[in-house]
């Protein structure tokens, strides 16, 4: 499992920071909205590699509870999105499957699950991204890299948040097959953290909301949220993470994340 | 209830209340007119508060144990309020690629429907397929493919060998398909009742697109529980437009024909327009939400509260045919009927009252509503009614009235007659009415949701020709557990629901199963090269698992397992769709499904739910509480006539015609239909609430002749039969007509409801007339107390 909020670096850094030094410059809302979008991935940059531990835990409209253990890892990719790594833990009869993502620019991300009972490695179709995951309330495309042109972007306002002030950006799926029709995101404007999300389906209603907790600041330099809780309006069911154990720069390399290490990893 | 000529007795305190409160209102009568209007205004202005509800669990109490159970399968799966939509093409071959588009274009604009989750069709349906070495899960139709002839040969191929398409989405030999859309409306407590009429006009408005667009398409068909929600919304709608009218021009023609008066007549019909306006919108403030039962209030109150304006009406105008003069009548027409009035009023109102420990919350909404209605009636008949009959004016011709006259003479005959042939006419009474109440328990409930309806309703003929040529409306729901986490893959469980299915599939009223072991077997033949051997269950309990985890990372948005699997994956969603199966069937069926769960795999045991198990169990509920709650309201109806009856014995006897009319009408009814609905199980309590003001009538002219007139019980009889016997015929047929229009309704439980009420109250009138003064001449043998005298016209004047 990757971060969230993070965003990778597109542009030149230099033609950022001219952007984003004069804010007041005349600029369209899609322009200010793209440039909130390429600061906050600008700032996650160079993080090469993380690893994470994670629970889910899923709760439904009649009180019941279930939860699952996961251990993520992802790698930093320069020019492309970035590669993550899934294992499941629990339950039992999963144990040891891998889902292995390389998530693209532009076009479909990649996707294999490795399957020890079969002992084989199966490709996912790649249009299918809007699911659920794992029963829970994050659709795989709520969960995979946030690449910026994965998206168009518009601005809306700047609005209090918690005791901060945040940027309101409202942004739009280029994908055809997004379960989505936009989302309006809170982004704080001093760390440029996603604070909160809602998703609009495609009959327009507001199906769910992503609030991200308890941001903890690693290397002095990358915000990973502890908790991230999200509920649907609809259903009244709800989905909460937990992460732990963040750790950077482990040294991971491509043959980390390649269909044949899917096979060894643990 | 008596007509007391003012012969130089002085008057009970309470009737010199009752003059002076008369006197007062014919003084103040333009302010008493004005207060009315005011009161219309103040009361009727609730009635912009009212709503119909658009959900049929209505119908269901908070605490019904199949609404619980029911209510808990949603939410630990996913709502299953629905819209199934059918389409026949028109060359009666869905394989064809006009119509397949149709199907896929609906598809996709279906998902922007109104509080959709989800929208099935054959053409989003997702198909696994091996490709290569991997697992392909596509729709069977995908949204950018070009309909070539090999893809419309695949689409043949897949569906209609699809165990969790035939049947349901497509019928075995393809000639049409449906489109399933659920629903998620917000919680009931949050509904504002504007999204169902939303979420079925934008969709009726995507089929009429669908229809235009598409030429090939001869008709689609809709069905589903949001469907039959929107039937009651449009049924109570529909009557309270067609039948309300209809029961004002009956309430005219018939006030008209008894009181030859204009004046009067308008009087009366004010009286009843205050009563039910100012009744539905106390019931707006109450916050009742309206239903096809509570919608029928405004036709009883209307049928129930005419009889008090005759009565007022009826003595003044004979007051003033003897020679009285206008103000002097009405005053003393007030004083003689001011109790009686008051008094049957009440009694209405306990019998409606009673029906409050029913079950089903539109029923006691019907019965508050209507109890308020009566009370109000009372109120203005003793306080508006007067008055304008002091304003209007009135002239009454001094001829005597031939038409009721012969009417009296014909009672006079029937009294005369009983009197004479007093042993057979008791004996034939009470056997008839006592075989016709054993009878009555030969009545079966039988709720049938979809035949709820009349002709009139789309809904109706929708679902028969879906249920002709695809698939059932009725359907079962079970959540099977099968212990721990994760243990949905377990091969151990999914060989129980395969057993499961195996027994559901050999009855013969079974026309769908959704099972997730179709999904599995499914999977393990793509996972195998599509090899046909494979399509079984897999073995390992591993392996089955991470199949079933790389099925669902590979479906798209809205077509996940969470409507099948809870969220620990411990039970899955087992579904059973049936034909039109009666109320005692599918109890029957549901009930065999337990105990096969309960030999087989007994810690899996649980109750099937849905609409449909629901509505199986309403009548016999309803039933039930009110065959309860009967005993009550007759205590409180007795026990509030026993000051005017003043005689223990003669209030035993009353008992027998206010409950033999109730078991008689029940009897009848189970010779003309024998299928009772929910709705009718307040018949009872309601019933007896009117019947017993023709019991008292009756009574209480024959206990004055006995006690004040010191007649025989013979005389008694004669005197009782002509002075109230025209009365209660009157009385019957207006009732009667008003609820033979009421039987009139597009929703055919009200409708079984009025016509019901209509033999009761029938039969009520015949028992009054012929078995209570034959049992009165058996039970009441002591010597009059005073010489014979004859009979004299005297009385005449109160019906």
């Amino acid at each position: 499992m990757k971060r969230l909020p993070r965003l990778d670096v597109t542009l030149a850094a230099a033609l950022l920071s001219v952007l984003l030094a004069n804010p007041a410059a005349a600029e369209t809302p899609e322009e200010k909205g793209l440039a909130i979008a390429q600061e906050a991935d600008r700032r996650d940059e160079g993080y090469e590699d993380s690893a994470a531990t994670m629970q889910m835990i899923l709760r439904n409209r009649q009180g019941e509870e279930a939860t699952r253990e996961i251990r993520s890892r992802a790698l930093e990719v320069a020019d492309d999105g970035d590669k993550s790594l899934i294992i499941f833990d629990e339950p039992k009869d999963v144990e040891g499957t891998a889902l292995l993502t390389w998530s693209h620019k532009v076009e479909d991300d990649d996707r294999w699950l490795y399957l020890p009972a079969l002992k084989r490695v199966k490709r996912i179709a790649g249009n299918n991204k809007s699911g659920p995951f794992m029963g829970s309330e994050f659709a795989f495309e709520d969960l995979g890299s946030q690449e910026v042109e994965k998206y168009t972007y518009q601005y809306l306002r700047d609005e209090a948040c918690g005791d901060q002030t945040c940027f309101v950006v409202e942004r739009y799926p280029v994908d055809k097959n997004s379960g989505y029709t936009r989302q309006v995101m809170w982004i704080d404007q001093t760390e440029y953290r996603a604070q909160k999300i809602e998703f609009y389906d495609r009959k327009k209603s507001l199906l769910k909301t992503l609030e991200f907790k308890d941001y903890a600041q690693y290397l002095d330099q990358y915000w990973r949220p502890a908790r991230m809780d999200m509920v649907n309006h609809q259903t009244g069911k709800s989905t909460t993470l937990l992460f732990r154990d963040y750790r950077f720069r482990n040294g991971y390399s491509d043959r980390d994340f390649d269909q044949a290490s899917l096979k060894t990893a643990r | 209830m008596e007509s007391t000529p003012a012969s130089g007795r002085p008057l009970p305190r309470h009737e010199r209340w009752i003059v002076a409160y008369a006197q007062w209102i014919v003084r103040w009568r333009w302010w008493v007119l004005l207060l009315s209007l005011l009161c219309l205004v103040a009361l009727g202005a609730g009635a912009r508060l009212l709503t119909f509800s658009t959900d049929y669990r209505v119908y269901f109490g908070p605490h019904n144990p199949q609404l619980l159970a029911f209510d808990e399968i949603q939410n630990v799966y996913s709502k299953n309020d629905n819209i199934l939509l059918m389409f026949e093409p028109r060359d009666g071959d869905v394989f064809s690629p006009r119509v397949l588009e149709a199907v896929r274009e609906f598809t996709e604009r279906a998902w922007q429907l109104p509080f959709v989750l989800r929208v099935d069709s054959i053409t989003n349906f997702q198909h696994t397929q091996a490709a290569g070495d991997d697992l392909a899960v596509e729709a069977l139709l995908p949204d950018d493919a070009g309909i070539t002839p090999e893809r419309i040969a695949h689409i043949r191929e897949v569906a209609l060998a699809e165990p969790v398409l035939i049947g349901r989405l497509i019928s075995d030999s393809g000639h049409v398909t449906a489109v399933n859309i659920t629903s998620q409306f917000p919680p009931f407590d949050e509904l504002t009742q504007k999204e169902l009429p939303e979420a079925v006009a934008a969709t009726r408005a995507l089929r009429d697109d669908i229809l235009d667009e598409y030429p090939e398409i001869a008709r689609i068909s809709m069905t589903g529980s949001n469907m039959m929600s929107n039937a009651f919304t449009e049924a109570a709608a529909g009557d309270m437009k067609s039948l309300v009218p209809a029961m004002y021009l009956m309430i005219v023609v018939i006030t008209w024909l008894m009181l030859r008066s204009g004046s009067a007549t308008f009087a009366t019909f004010v009286v009843i327009i205050l009563a039910a306006a100012s009744a539905m919108g106390l019931a707006g403030y109450v916050g009742i939400q309206l239903t096809p039962p509570s919608a029928a209030s405004p036709q009883i109150i209307t049928t129930l509260a005419v009889a008090d304006s005759i009565h007022i009406c009826v003595t003044l105008i004979a007051l003033m045919r003897a020679g009285r003069a206008k103000t002097d009548a009405l005053v003393e027409s007030m004083r003689l009927n001011f109790v009686p009035v008051l008094l049957t009023s009440i009694t209405t109102s306990i019998g409606f009252l009673a029906v409050n420990l029913t079950d089903s919350p539109p029923l006691k909404d019907l019965a508050n509503i209507s109890a308020m209605g009566v009370m109000l009636a009372w109120f203005y008949s003793v306080f508006t009614l007067p008055a304008m009959l002091a304003i209007l004016p009135l002239s009454v011709r001094r001829t005597g009235d031939s038409r009721s006259g012969a009417l009296t003479r014909f009672l006079d005959g029937a009294g005369e007659f009983v009197v004479r042939r007093r042993t057979p006419v008791f004996w034939s009474a009470l056997l008839i009415s006592a075989g016709l109440t054993v009878l009555a328990f030969r009545n079966e409930g039988n709720d049938l949701f979809a035949h709820y309806f009349g002709p009139s309703i789309t809904f109706r003929a929708d679902s028969d020709r879906i249920a002709e040529n695809l698939t059932g409306l009725y359907s079962m729901e079970f959540s099977l557990r099968c212990g721990d986490a994760e243990c949905v893959s377990d091969p151990e469980y999914l060989r129980v629901l395969e057993d499961f299915t195996a027994w559901w599939r050999e009855q013969p009223e079974v026309l769908y199963v959704g099972t997730l072991t179709d999904i599995f077997k499914k999977l393990n033949k793509s996972m195998n090269g599509d090899d046909p051997a494979f399509y079984r269950l897999p073995e390992q309990s591993d392996l089955s698992a991470q199949y079933l985890l790389l099925y669902e990372l590979s479906l798209p948005f809205g077509l996940d397992l969470n409507n099948t699997i809870n969220i620990d994956k411990s039970s899955s969603r087992y579904i059973v769709i049936f034909e039109h199966l009666k109320s005692k069937h599918t109890r029957a069926i549901e009930a065999s499904a337990r105990q096969w769960l309960e030999t087989n795999a007994p810690e899996m045991a649980t109750h099937g739910t849905s609409p449909a198990v629901m509505f199986a169990h309403i009548s016999k509920r309803n039933l039930e509480s009110n065959f309860l709650s009967l005993p009550l309201s007759l205590t409180c109806i007795s026990l509030l006539l026993l000051p005017a009856l003043r005689s223990w014995r003669i209030g035993a006897v009353s008992v027998v015609p206010n409950l033999l009319p109730l078991g008689a009408a029940f009897g009848v009814w189970a010779l003309i239909s024998g299928e009772v609905n929910f709705t009718m199980a307040i018949v009872l309590n309601m019933t007896v609430g009117i019947i017993v003001d023709n019991t008292i009538h009756f009574l209480s002219k024959y206990l004055r002749a006995r006690r004040e007139l010191g007649y025989a019980p013979e005389a008694a009889v004669r005197h009782s039969f002509h002075s109230v016997g025209a009365a209660l015929v009157v009385t019957t047929l207006i009732l009667v007509s008003g609820f033979m229009i009421l039987s009139m309704s597009a929703f055919l439980p009200n409708s079984g409801m009025a016509r019901l009420t209509a033999i009761g109250i029938v039969a009520a009138l015949l028992i009054d007339l012929l078995l209570l003064p034959t049992l009165l001449l058996k039970v009441d043998r002591a010597p009059a107390n005073a010489p014979k005298k004859e009979l004299s016209d005297e009385a005449l004047a109160t019906p």
